[in-house]
């Protein structure tokens, strides 16, 4: 069994993911053409944010179907959840609609893959966010996070593990 | 990329409560985590009952509900349907029977295969309608999240994560490597 501290430490040189301990960077993205989330919106919560390199490639709607059936399991360990990546966000609500998902995805488009940046996981190569997942605590502290290969869907198991291990958890509403 | 992934285990080994076909003493088991108004599994399942012919004994049989119900609307209602049935003791045949029909899986198609199996009709729709197996499914679908069942079909031989395809030859040989 590994650990949580070890699950959380990067196995990838190349990885520049903000690690565990550091605060989350502040963010304000659209969500609609006319509503914007700000990571602020979260605080005293836990949020899971995924960042994805785009709408309906075929991993990617994958990875976020199955956290829209994990959703009511993350709520009840307290956390929201966001998806980023740099499309527009009305490729965001198309995207959205046609998976019925029940999540808010955000747009990372302009300037483009700002948020990506600040987090460490945009690919200038390819210019798009790597396949990352952050979980942040109530405080704004990030708590875990992990790369993915791109092709690489990289299921839930390791957000699950990471807000279990996460103290005081927060009695749902 | 440098990463090395190792590739998940079944966190929950398949025992009484699941359903299964073949020998408990076979020495390969394969678990499905399924979704019964997924295409991917509608076209794995003649593929696993080739599989089954051809290892005979050798194998151990158990399938999961996964249903991505928010894709699929009618895929959790289904599972319950296949769970209810088997409480009168015809998983497999209402199993079949849904896979066989996959874009016919509303509330009346399923009470139509529930009549065809000569099943206890009252208790079917009592059991679908009062919800009686969503504690087992949620154990089935969150035995697969904590597993790395990221989509559906997956499976997993011998407890291990079967990453390649699900082709007759693919599957067989992966089976096969465990005897």
């Amino acid at each position: 069994m590994v650990s949580d501290l070890e699950m959380s430490e990067p196995t990838d040189e190349r990885n520049d993911a903000l690690r565990a301990g550091t605060p989350a960077p502040a963010f304000e993205l659209k969500s609609t053409p006319d509503e914007s989330v700000r990571l602020d919106d979260f605080i005293g919560r836990r949020l899971i944010i995924a960042f994805y390199p785009a709408d309906w490639s075929p991993v990617c709607t994958d990875q976020m179907a199955l956290y829209n059936e994990i959703l009511p399991e993350f709520q009840r360990l307290g956390a929201a959840l966001v998806g980023i990546s740099i499309d527009h966000a009305w490729c965001h609500v198309a995207f959205a609609r046609s998976r019925n998902l029940h999540f808010p995805l955000l747009a990372d488009f302009h300037p483009k893959g700002e948020v990506a940046q600040a987090y460490g996981v945009y690919d200038d190569e390819i210019g798009m966010s790597e396949r990352a997942l952050f979980v942040i605590d109530e405080e704004g502290v990030i708590g875990w996070s992990h790369i993915a290969p791109i092709g690489v869907n990289p299921g839930a198991d390791g957000i699950l593990a990471a807000l279990e291990s996460m103290a005081a958890a927060p009695v749902p509403a | 990329m440098s990463v090395v992934f190792e590739r998940p285990r079944l966190t929950v080994p398949v025992s009484e409560r699941d359903h299964v076909l073949g020998p408990a003493t076979a020495p390969v088991t394969l678990v499905e985590y399924g979704d019964y108004e997924c295409p991917f599994c509608g076209a794995a399942h003649p593929i696993v009952k080739q599989v089954r012919q051809v290892m005979g004994d050798d194998l151990r049989f158990a399938y999961r509900h996964f249903p991505l119900s928010q894709i699929h609307p009618h895929a959790y209602q289904a599972a319950e349907a296949a769970e209810a049935a088997g409480a009168q003791g015809r998983f497999w045949e209402m199993h079949d029977l849904q896979f066989a029909n996959q874009d016919r899986l509303g509330p009346r198609d399923l009470i139509g295969y529930a009549s065809t199996l000569d099943l206890d009709l009252e208790r079917f729709v009592t059991d679908l309608r009062s919800h009686a197996y969503a504690g087992r499914l949620r154990e089935d679908f969150l035995s697969g999240v904590r597993s790395g069942v990221n989509g559906t079909p997956t499976f997993f031989v011998n407890g291990m994560r079967h990453d390649g395809g699900y082709d007759l030859e693919t599957l067989l040989e992966a089976l096969r490597a465990e005897l």
